[in-house]
Formats: structure tokens, sequence, C-alpha cells
């Protein structure tokens, strides 16, 4: 399983799952799921686009995406973020199935990007893809405190001088990056799986940001292992794996929180039952005393 | 008569069996899909009502190839998801997208696994191409009861509940006020949900009931005064769109570059756009014709009351 | 109507000083400032000063403009016209204003603590990875203790109760030690327990650290027993002063333009729309409506 061809599998797929972990933590903190189901299966238009147009792929996938992260930052000023969300999705997917009806050799790649051949992924691929996801995570890092303050509350973020609808874009666009890089490694339909799931977990052990970060990164490393190396040897689909992993680690989490949660709002109600129990501490509790 | 009409529709329209298929099914499907939509839209789900066909379309298709009638494996399918999602809670407002996509996620999954199971990889690549895409002219017939009898239960349903629904949509914690059984409603959304799109991915393609779930919906909510009109405007724009698509793609046979004609989803999707768009501008004018009218009839009040205290 | 003539003058207001001309404690002044929406004058002439180390609250019912006038010393909503001045930081760099929102809805699964909030107070605008600071840490354990958070401080933002949350978005605010304070009716969703303690913290706040607040609420009551100044904000229009000055039947009334009665019960303050008919000021005290007079 470790030898010849898996190597560049391995090296590509833990490339992938780094940089989806760290983006997975905006998505999760953002509620932006939709966008990163949407924009892959936008790209996959795009990848439509190129052989029509005879370009690279790659040029396709990340003029779609890119083209498909502009138009939800623009449509969500007049709509809500999630209708502005399927509005793009339906228009990039219309104009993908023009360009499919009108390129006949592009079929049998469909399967690989929708679902992801990361088994037999070539050399060549590494290149791009490590470029790729050294963008993004530059510009997660870079970003990383007014985007964090911004999607703890917007609010905040404009009295501090952050522009919400910057930072929306700006993650929009990294989202479009995490896509076109993931996207022929582990497809269209499931590189959302691992920007959705391995977060999720991971917040609910921790309450500190940077590590939940390294906790993304960490359960999304750890999933494709397991994802390829069961897949390796039942040769059952690598996306099959990663979606009931995600989903495991997502209810681990859940039950995680809530029994944390049980215990401790028990310990609230005693908490707050004694200070009631007790005398009110001052007396203008009667009555507020005259004004200045 | 004939003179008129026949730039736009190309000879043979109104004869063409798979046409008149194509009109029925399209046009049931969108119909249920808009009343279904205006309600998803105004409770925040459209990624749930995307994540849902996505999933039955994926996995019913793949279902079908196993051995299941396709109908039973579209429903079916929307049914555990929307099950699933009902579950793990994906109406309340908080969590919800995180939800939503790990439903998505395990299902898409399960999904890629059915469609492995089935050993021909050309039909492995039709298969998914129609479940994305649809193949709105090769509607087998004998589907159309089933979709009629169908849509015409949700619809049915959806105008029976009509307004505890609507006032949980827009105020949750209100209609729990008034004794309204929210979490009933939620499952009562889901399910409806689930079989609006299962039937629209059956027919025209997972990404066309994504479409005519939310374009019309969303456009309905800003033209419509009040909310009843909203559901009549949405099954409006919705079936407008799908019959002049419908024509559109017939007509389209000739056209280049392959002569197989464009697709119908690829018009549908296009003038559902064109409607949203339009039914934007349509209410910011709107908008700001109401505005200058009240400016004019306050200064006209404001006239009158320093006359009147002089 | 009232024969003009009859009334009494209404208690002189402060005048604001001319524009260039400051008052060494001065730290914001708003010089009839004028906030339109369509044709629709939210603001149409405010004039009011906010000194250090005073607590001054901007009273007003809902949709009279209060948000629209801190949102205009923000700098996030442009006036139409006049002036707002603010004196800059006590550092070179550091912040003028501090913003405290009304409740803010968080996502209770946020894998932030409240003190990594109150950080983001500190540098949340800056681009590049922070390094772990030791006096970064330090200011925010400080302000912590400050508001009274540091018990909760490691909890995540999601899981405050109201009070709480009220705690850690002020020491947020506070941190870069700024000037001016604004706060965007903090009472409104708080209990009766936490109202008081809030009310409390910002008036040890504002003694302690010598700043200006300006706290906007549609209920005076509250602030009563703390409130060194009011601006009271109704019909685009403000008058300011203290609460004896300005809180009276005949400034009021001039300010709605209608007849409101002010009536006092104990140590508390209600302001009446007019019932119609005008029977006159108490010969006591003019100006004030006592129950139980007639």
């Amino acid at each position: 399983m470790f030898s010849g061809f898996m190597v560049t599998t391995w090296v590509v797929a833990t490339v992938v799952a780094v940089v989806a972990g760290v983006v997975g933590f905006f998505v999760v903190a953002r509620g932006s799921a939709f966008a990163a189901h949407a924009l892959p299966l936008g790209a996959f238009s795009g990848a439509a686009a190129a052989a029509l147009a005879g370009v690279s792929t790659l040029v396709g996938l990340v003029g779609f995406s890119v083209l498909g992260a502009v138009g939800i930052s623009r449509l969500s000023h007049r709509a809500r973020r999630d209708v502005a969300t399927a509005l793009v999705l339906v228009v990039l997917l219309g104009l993908g199935a023009l360009f499919l009806s009108m390129t006949s050799e592009y079929a049998p790649e469909i399967y690989s990007l929708l679902f992801g051949e990361v088994i037999g992924v070539s050399t060549s691929s590494i290149t791009p893809i490590a470029v790729l996801g050294a963008i993004c995570v530059v510009m997660v890092a870079v970003a990383w405190r007014p985007l964090l303050l911004s999607s703890i509350s917007p609010e905040l973020g404009e009295v501090a001088g952050v522009s919400s609808g910057r930072m929306e874009l700006w993650f929009l666009l990294v989202l479009a990056a995490v896509t076109a890089m993931a996207l022929p490694v582990v497809g269209a339909l499931l590189v959302f799986s691992l920007m959705v799931g391995p977060p999720a977990a991971a917040r609910s052990f921790t309450s500190k940001p940077h590590v939940a970060l390294a906790g993304s990164v960490l359960v999304a490393v750890v999933t494709v292992w397991a994802a390829i190396a069961v897949s390796y040897q039942t040769n059952w689909p690598v996306g099959f794996f990663v979606g009931i992993i995600g989903a495991g680690a997502y209810f681990v989490g859940r039950s995680w929180s809530w029994w944390v949660q049980t215990g401790r709002s028990g310990w609230r109600l005693r908490r707050g039952a004694a200070l009631r129990d007790g005398r009110p501490r001052t007396a203008s509790l009667r009555g507020a005393p005259a004004p200045r | 008569m004939h003179a008129a009409f026949g730039w736009l529709v190309e000879p043979g329209f109104f004869s063409s069996a798979p046409v008149r298929t194509a009109a029925l099914v399209g046009g049931v499907a969108a119909v249920v899909s808009g009343i279904v939509g205006a309600f998803t839209v105004m409770r925040g789900q459209s990624f749930a009502g995307h994540a849902l066909a996505d999933v039955s379309a994926a996995g019913g298709s793949a279902a079908f190839l196993i051995g299941i009638s396709p109908l039973l494996g579209f429903v079916g399918m929307a049914g555990l998801a929307a099950g699933g999602m009902e579950a793990v809670g994906v109406e309340r407002a908080r969590g919800r997208d995180l939800a939503t996509g790990i439903v998505l996620g395990a299902g898409l999954g399960l999904a890629a696994l059915l469609l492995y199971f089935d050993s021909t990889s050309t039909s492995t690549t039709g298969a998914a191409i129609s479940v994305l895409f649809g193949s709105m002219f090769a509607i087998a017939p004998s589907i159309i009861p089933w979709a009629a009898g169908l849509s015409a239960l949700v619809a049915l349903a959806v105008l029976l509940a009509y307004r505890p629904l609507l006032l949980s949509s827009l105020d949750p914690d209100l209609a729990a006020v008034r004794g309204v059984r929210v979490r009933v409603f939620e499952t009562l959304h889901l399910l409806a949900l689930a079989a609006a799109v299962a039937l629209s991915a059956l027919t025209i393609g997972a990404i066309l009931s994504t479409a005519l779930l939310v374009g019309p919906g969303a456009a309905a909510l800003r033209v419509a005064r009040r909310p009843g009109w909203s559901l009549v405007w949405a099954a409006g724009i919705g079936l407008g769109c799908t019959w002049l698509g419908i024509l559109l793609a017939y007509d389209s046979y000739d056209w280049p570059p392959g002569h197989r004609g464009w697709p119908v989803s690829f018009f549908i999707v296009a003038l559902v756009f064109v409607a949203y768009v339009a039914g934007g501008i349509f209410h910011r004018v709107r908008r700001d014709r109401r505005d200058h009218r009240d400016r004019r009839g306050t200064s006209a009040r404001q006239a009158h009351a320093t006359a009147g205290s002089a | 109507m009232p024969d003009d003539a009859a009334q009494p003058e209404p208690a002189a207001q402060p005048e604001p000083p001319a524009p260039g001309e400051s008052q060494p404690d001065q730290v914001l002044a708003v010089d009839r400032l004028e906030v339109r929406f369509g044709d629709r004058a939210v603001l149409d002439g405010v004039s009011f000063i906010v000194r250090a180390g005073e607590l001054t609250g901007l009273i007003g019912s809902n949709g009279a403009g209060k948000t629209t006038l801190l949102r205009s010393i923000l700098g996030l909503q442009v006036p139409g016209s006049g002036t707002i001045t603010v004196a800059p930081g006590v550092r070179g760099h550091g912040a003028s204003i501090g913003y405290v929102p009304q409740k803010i809805a968080l996502d209770p699964d946020l894998p932030v603590r409240a003190r990594d909030l109150v950080a983001l107070g500190i540098d949340g605008h800056r681009l590049g990875i922070p390094l772990p600071s030791r006096s970064r840490r330090a200011m925010v354990d400080e302000v912590l203790a400050s508001v009274g958070a540091t018990a909760f401080a490691d909890a995540r933002v999601g899981h405050l109760s109201g009070g709480e949350q009220q705690r850690v978005l002020i020491a947020h605010a506070l941190v870069r030690q700024p000037r001016l304070l604004l706060l965007d009716e903090p009472l409104a969703n708080l209990d009766l327990r936490s109202e008081f303690e809030v009310v409390q913290l910002l008036d040890q706040l504002t003694r302690d650290r010598s700043i200006a607040v300006l706290i906007s609420a549609h209920d005076m009551n509250p602030l009563l027993p703390v409130m060194d100044r009011i601006v009271y904000l109704a019909e685009g229009r403000a008058v300011s002063g203290t609460t004896d000055e300005v809180v009276r039947t005949e400034v009021l009334s001039e300010l709605y333009g209608q007849h409101v009665d002010v009536i006092r019960v104990h140590d508390r303050i209600l302001v009446a729309a007019g019932g119609g008919h005008d029977s006159g000021p108490s010969p006591d005290e003019p100006g004030v409506w006592t129950i139980g007079e007639h």
C-alpha cells in the first residue's frame, strides 16, 4: 500500500486534507457549508468549459470557481446568502449542462471529477496542488485575525474597520482555491465533506481557536488516511469512507459536547440556586435612589 | 395565427409525444416545487432542498441500477435523507447549515458506493450525467400518473397546512405561542420538500429541482404583496419558465454547434434566473414609487398641519 | 392649543462650544448633526457634548434615531451635514472610541473563548499571524478583571448568559483604553439583577478610568442613579443637560411638538403622551406633575 504510485496518492491526499482542515475551520465557523458544496459543483462546469475551449482543465476549474465566488458575493448584497448560493450554483450548472452537450470527448472524466480518483493520481499533479494549497493557507494566515473577528460578529468587525463584505469575498476566494485544488483528488461532491465533518468534530473538543484549527487539520488528515487505507483494501470508493468517517467524527463531537454540557448545566443550576437562596446583595434592589 | 406562431414554435412541437410528456411531468414538478419552494426560501432552507435533491438523485439512480423502481428509489432515498436531517436537527437555525452538510456528505458517499456496485462503467457515467442534468425528453410516459399523483398529494398537504406552516416559517416562536406544534410542521416541510425534489430530480435532474425550488420561490417573495399570492406567483413563474424552456429546447434542435439541440435544463435555469432578476427590479421600482408617493403625502400633511395651527 | 406666551421658558441648555474652541475634558462634540434617509430626516440638527469622567444617557424611544446617532459617531453612517468631533486617543496609536453593541447572536459551538474575543479587541484588524505575547495576555487579563469577567474568561462566547456577554463586550471595547465608550441599549435584554450590576459597573468604569460614556436606552429609569447628563432624543431633535433640566413637561412638550406629561412616582420618571387638554403645571414645582395632586 505504501510503494510506488501510492506514494503520490498519500502525499497529495495529505496536502488536500491539511488545506481542507484549515479552510474548513472557517466554513463551519461562518456557516458556509452550502458555498463549500456549491463552488466545487460550479467548478465542475468550468472543467467542461475548458474541454470545449481546448485549454487545461485547471484553468477552467479555477476560472469557474472564482466566478462562482464573486457571483455569490455580489448576489449576497441583494438576496439572502443561501438563496444567492443556490442561484449561482444552478446558473453555473446550467452552463455546464450546455457545455457538456456541445462536447463529446468529455464524458469519461465526469465520474472522476464528481467522485474523485485519488488512488492513481499522477505525479505531475503534485506541483499545482501544492502551489494552490500553499496559496490557500497563506490567504487564511494573512487574514486570520480580521476573518476570525468578522466570523464571530460582523458588527464588531465593522466597528474595528473590517468590512464584512470584503472578508466574505476573501473567504469565498479561498474556497475557490481549495475547490480547484481538491477537485481532481477527492471530487466535486466530496471535497466539502472534508471541510465540514473534521472541523465540526474538532470544535467540540476545544474552545481555543488555534487548537480547534489544528484539530480540524488533524481530523481531516486522519480521515483521509483511513479512507485511503480501507479503500485500498476493499476497492470501495474513497469518497464513501470520507463521507461516512466525516459524519462519524461529527457525531462523536456532538455527543461529547452534549455530555459535557449536561454536566456543566447541572453545575450552573446548583450555583444559581445558591445565589437566589441568599439575601439580595444590596438594598438598592428595592428601588433606585433619587437621581443626581 | 399560424404565421405569428411560426417563428417561435418549430413544426411538430404540439404533436410530439416526448414534448407532451415533458410538459406534463415538468409542469407538474414545477408547480409543486414552486409551492413548496416558497416556504423553503422563507425558512432559509435552500441548502437542505439542494442537498435532498443531490442525495435522492444520486442514491436513487444508483438504487435503480441495482434494480428497484426509479420513483421508489428517488423518493425513498429522499425520505431517508429527510428523516436523517430531521433527526440531526436541520430545521433549527443553529447548526442547520452544518447538519445539512453532514447528511449530504454521508448521502453522497453512500451514492458513490452504490454507483460503484454497478459494474458497467458507461452506465456509471451515464447515470451520473442524468442524475445531475436530467433527461427531460426521455421520460417514460408510465411515470406520468405517479408524478401527477404524488404532486397532487404534496400540494394538497401543503395547502391544507397553509396557515400553521406559514406562521411557523415566518416566526417559529410566535407560532409556538399560538399553539402550533412547530416540530410537526418542520417535519411536514422536510417531507414535502423531499417529495418535491425527488420528483423533480427523477424527471428533470438535480440541478433543475434546485432551480425550480429556489428561483421561483425567491422571485415570488419579492413580487407578491401577500403570502398567499407568493405561492401562486411561485407556481406560475416555475410553470412558465419550464414550458418556455421546453419550447426553446425543442426549437434549438437545429442550432449549432452539435445540431442535437441545447439542453432543456440550460434554458429553464436561464429563464428562472431572468425571472428572479426581473422580480428584483420590479420590487425596487415599486418600492421607489411608493416612497415617492409617501414623501409627497407627508409634505402635504405637514403643510396642512402648519396651516391649521397658525 | 396652549397659549405660547403663558408657557415658562424651557430650562436653558448649555451651548455647545463653537467649532475650534474645545474644553479640556471634552471628548465628544456633536454639532448640528443632520442625517437623512431618503427624504426623511432621522436626525435634524442634534447638538451635545460628552465629557471625560461623565456618564451620559442617550434617551429616546425605539426609532428615535439613537442607533443612527451612534453609528454616525463611529463613522459607519455618513451625515448630511453637521460635525462630530472626537478627541484623539490616549496613546498616539490607541483607539478613540470603544463600542458595545446590543446583544449579538453567537453560535454556542464556536471555539472562541471570552478572552479570545477580548484579545481581538486589541488587534482584530491587523493582518498577519499573531505571535503569543505576554503583554497582550496581561492587557486582556487586566480588562477582564476590571469588568468582573475573570470567572468566565475561558468559557465559550456562545455559552455566556446575557449579563456575562455584556461584560465581555464591554471588556472588548475597553481593552485599547479608548477615551469614549458607546453602548447601544446595553440593558435591553437583561434581567433586573444583571441590569443593576451592569449599571454599577459602567458607573465605576467611568469614574476609575475617567472615560466619557454614552449609553443609549429607551428607558431612563435604570440609569437615573448614575447618569450625569442626559441627551433626550425625539422627533429628530435633542435636548441635553442634567435630568432635572431636561426631563420637564414644557421642555419635552416643545421637543415632541405635542403635549407630554412628565410624571414622577417615588424615584421613577414616566414620560406619557398627552391626553389632550392641559390643566397646567403644579404650583410648587413648575414643569413636574406629582401623582395625587388632584
